[in-house]
């Protein structure tokens, strides 16, 4: 079972304000997930190479040609604030 | 009191001088209008795929080999997770655990010693946005983003803590930067950005193996400033060692206003990156026969070309190492000596006069208005004897201001050497006539007061008599 603490640390560096009820809902949710990933754990993968993906592609590449730019009206279209071109938020030092 | 070592690595950011971003095809031109060089991928909007740039990769590998590293054979890309303004997806594109190149090393060489320094790995990855604040930072309550930069190839070259001292730190940087400038694929400019550097430092006491605690420094934005930074980092760390106290695993950002390093905010929580393979991006396969050609495609390299420089041009070691210092640097002495067949005396122009004026107007040899060309039809003139060593030096300078022939120079200020023998002749016997006690001083054995008489002819021609011939004729008449 989770503990209470790393529930509030995976929720802080998620950006997530959990009321104490939720907290306990995730921390049950999440622990039978990581109950049932954990069941993995039991399967003999000796002789599986490791899966880096999970398409049998590999080496798909782009081409260094400059392409189309969005306009900047429509970059902006979004931002909750803005000055000139710019995206405004909050200082974050 | 314990003696301390310091144990320092360095991680450094070069962005690749490719056209578009490393996976997508926005422009990464330094410079445009804010928030113009972006599209849905770089912006991070939802559905988006991100499709890997080969020039990227190309130049990662090549990069990796100057660095004498082992270019992987499987490589992929993982997504490291974090939320700051400056990175639209809040995460990262990078490498984590299969980085494109390992276990390389570069010489550096200092007070006449070469060490080598490991290179952990080279990686690939995408560059934050920049974020832009109006007044003081500590004043204004916004900040300002500008995704330009956002996606803008980088490679991370992590060291092995092999360097003990700052000054082994810049010259490894130095190193660093001269090796990837040469391979072309980047211009590591320090000023603009193009190369960034962190520095992990600890110090424990002499005779100990395991490491101390370290702090990461950042915001060292030139040699000066990682030099000044690792310095008080070690100091700071020393003292507070030796009140008793812990040095705390903290990131510091180097103030070079207050010449201090503060701890920057506390990341306590912030470190766990969550790593994860990029399920938008598939694994490369990197081929035996890509990696040969890519080496095949090097250039020679700064260590190959200072020891070409000692065999072919029979230069010392010195001067072989502070001309190759920098591609640029290297290519005009080359040029210039094609054109002068006298390597040293190109090379104590180059590394004297030139190196002076450079140091004195911060002008970087790419802007220098001297052409090889012109230093070497200088070098000409001074050879032939039309201009004398002491003019050449005016010369110079008027060639280094305005970029103007030598022979224009010349011609204009009326900088001919006289070589006439009668003229120099008539001035000499003036000289003589005018200097009956230094005269006397050296028919009374004093020979050395010849140079005082040469000082006074050289003065009355405005020294453009040739020396040679004003040595010869004062000797003839005094020795008479
Ligand atoms: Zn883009």
């Amino acid at each position: 079972m989770l503990s209470p603490k790393e529930v509030e640390h995976v929720a802080l560096l998620a950006r997530l304000k959990l009321t104490d009820e939720e907290k306990e809902t995730y921390r049950r949710q999440l622990s039978d997930i990581l109950d049932n990933f954990r069941k993995l754990q039991d399967l003999d993968t000796e002789n599986i190479p490791p899966t880096a993906h999970v398409l049998p592609l590999q080496n798909v590449f782009r081409e260094d040609r400059v392409g189309g730019h969005m306009a900047v009206e429509k970059v902006l279209a979004n931002a909750p604030q803005r000055q000139d071109n710019f995206f405004k938020v909050p200082k974050i030092v | 009191m314990a003696q301390y070592e310091a144990v320092i690595g360095l991680e450094v950011h070069v962005e690749l001088k490719t056209n578009t971003k490393i996976f997508c095809n926005s422009s990464t031109e330094f410079g445009a209008d804010p928030n113009h060089h972006v599209c849905p991928v770089c912006l991070g909007l939802p559905g988006v795929l991100p499709v890997i740039n080969k020039k990227v990769v190309e130049y990662a590998i090549k990069a990796g080999l100057a660095l004498n590293c082992k270019i992987a054979p499987f490589s992929k890309f993982d997504r490291k997770n974090y939320y700051y303004p400056d990175l639209p997806k809040n995460y990262q594109i990078s490498q984590y655990d299969l980085p494109i190149a390992e276990h390389g090393q570069l010489e550096i060489n200092l007070d006449g010693e070469t060490k080598r320094i490991g290179i952990t790995r080279v990686h690939m990855e995408e560059d934050a946005g920049k974020l832009v604040h109006q007044g003081t930072i500590s004043t204004t309550p916004y900040s300002l983003v500008d995704y330009n930069r956002t996606g803008v190839p980088l490679i991370e070259i992590v060291s092995e803590p092999d360097m003990r001292s700052p000054e082994e730190a810049v010259a490894y940087l130095e190193k660093l930067k001269a090796i990837i400038q040469y391979t072309e694929v980047s211009d590591c400019k320090m000023q603009e950005g193009s190369l960034r550097c962190d520095a992990n430092i600890s110090v424990r006491p002499v005779g100990q193996v395991e490491f101390g605690t370290k702090t990461e420094l950042k915001n060292m934005n030139s040699f000066k400033a990682l030099h000044k930074a690792i310095t008080y980092e070690i100091e700071r760390q020393i003292d507070v060692l030796d009140e008793g106290g812990q040095v705390v695993q903290e990131t510091r950002t180097w103030d070079e206003d207050k010449g201090v390093t503060l701890p920057l905010r506390s990341k306590e929580e912030a470190h766990d990156y969550r790593y994860f393979p990029d399920p938008d991006l598939v694994p490369l396969v990197i081929s035996e026969a890509w990696v040969d050609e890519i080496r095949a495609s090097l250039p020679e390299l700064p260590d190959e070309r200072k020891a070409r420089f000692v065999n072919e041009y029979g230069l010392p070691e010195y001067d072989a190492l502070v001309l190759t210092s920098t591609r640029e640097l290297a290519d005009y002495f080359e040029q210039c000596v094609e054109l002068f067949n006298n390597p040293k005396t190109v090379s104590n122009w180059v590394m004297g006069d030139l190196a002076r004026m450079m140091n004195a107007t911060g002008r970087e040899i790419g802007a220098v208005r001297i052409k090889p060309a012109q230093l070497a039809e200088m070098l000409k003139l001074l050879d032939k004897g039309t201009i004398s060593g002491k003019i050449a030096k005016t010369v110079f300078e008027e060639m280094f201001n305005t970029g103007k022939d030598p022979g224009v120079i010349v011609e204009e200020k009326g900088l001919v050497q006289i070589s006439d023998e009668g003229k120099i002749e008539k001035i000499v016997s003036d000289v003589i006539a005018a200097n009956p006690k230094s005269v006397e001083d050296y028919r009374g054995g004093k020979k050395q007061a010849i140079g005082f008489l040469v000082g006074q002819v050289m003065k009355a021609t405005k020294g453009k008599a040739n020396p040679g011939l004003v040595n010869k004729l004062l000797k003839e008449k005094l020795d008479s």
